[in-house]
């Protein structure tokens, strides 16, 4: 389930000066069936995507977005936010089923 | 001789693609953007500009459109951008993503990449925190469609 999937996110650094941009892309797998496709015997496939993300750096939300089945597969994410202060920087997908992906890295700031 | 039979297949193609597009848009309208559009503004008015949308002209696989919104703003307490709205008008569902932004984003920018059913018109609305919105739209040809029909 869920709990496997484990996203790739990369920073564009991983040491910033305070008030320094800094770019995150993120990647993780996941179907993200839009609930309009059919089987082959002409069931509709249940919908089933991550409908919420969010990033917070040191506990702070700095970016979030809500997604709608038109995000593809495996939805590619990238953003900014201005470097603050030190800590992890924790990205977070919560799926339509309430389960929940986490990836994590770490920035310093000086 | 091939060349010219070759472009002129693809030129008819083309204006094919465009023609359905054009010849669709009418019956697509009635998706929920302007309904989607209304919810986010509350009514206010809203004008064009400031935003930036960057999708291909084309995009072969409708399965996985990349999209980047951009917003122009200093991104400060004083004059920062709050949440983007990103709808597809041509889509069974308009409604793309909504972004949320604040002072601590830095710059009001999002890059990710999307389903698009067919040709059609992207509609990006941004929010500022004064309240005011702005909006852009873009139009992206799409050769094959991302609903998996």
């Amino acid at each position: 389930m869920a709990t496997a999937v484990k996203p790739r996110i990369k920073l564009d650094r991983k040491e910033a000066r305070k008030g320094d941009i800094v770019e995150v892309k993120a990647l993780v797998a996941h179907v993200m069936e839009t609930g309009q496709r059919k089987d082959a015997q002409g069931n509709t496939i249940p919908r089933k995507i991550l409908k919420k993300f969010a990033c917070t750096v040191a506990g702070k939300q700095v970016f979030a977005a809500d997604f709608e089945p038109a995000v593809s597969a495996n939805p590619y994410i990238q953003f900014k936010f201005r470097a603050a202060e030190s800590g992890k920087v924790v990205l977070t997908w919560t799926d339509d089923d309430g389960s929940t992906i986490v990836g994590e890295e770490t920035i310093t700031v000086t | 001789m091939s060349g010219i039979n070759r472009r002129q297949i693809i030129a008819g193609a083309a204006g094919a693609l465009a023609a359905a597009g054009l010849s669709l848009a009418p019956a697509q309208a009635a998706n929920n953007a302007q309904e989607l559009i209304k919810t986010f503004t509350g009514g206010k008015p809203v004008t064009e500009g400031k935003v930036k949308l960057d999708l291909p002209e084309i995009a072969e696989n409708g399965n996985t459109v990349p999209m980047t919104v951009m917003v122009e703003s200093p991104m400060t307490e004083a004059s920062h951008v709050t949440d983007v709205l990103v709808l597809a008008d041509g889509n069974p569902n308009a409604g793309v993503a909504t972004f949320h932004f604040s002072p601590a984003s830095g710059v009001a920018e999002a890059n990710t990449r999307i389903r698009l059913a067919t040709t059609q018109n992207i509609i990006a609305v941004a929010k500022m925190n004064d309240g005011s919105f702005v909006t852009t739209s873009k139009q992206v040809k799409v050769t094959i469609g991302g609903c998996g029909g």
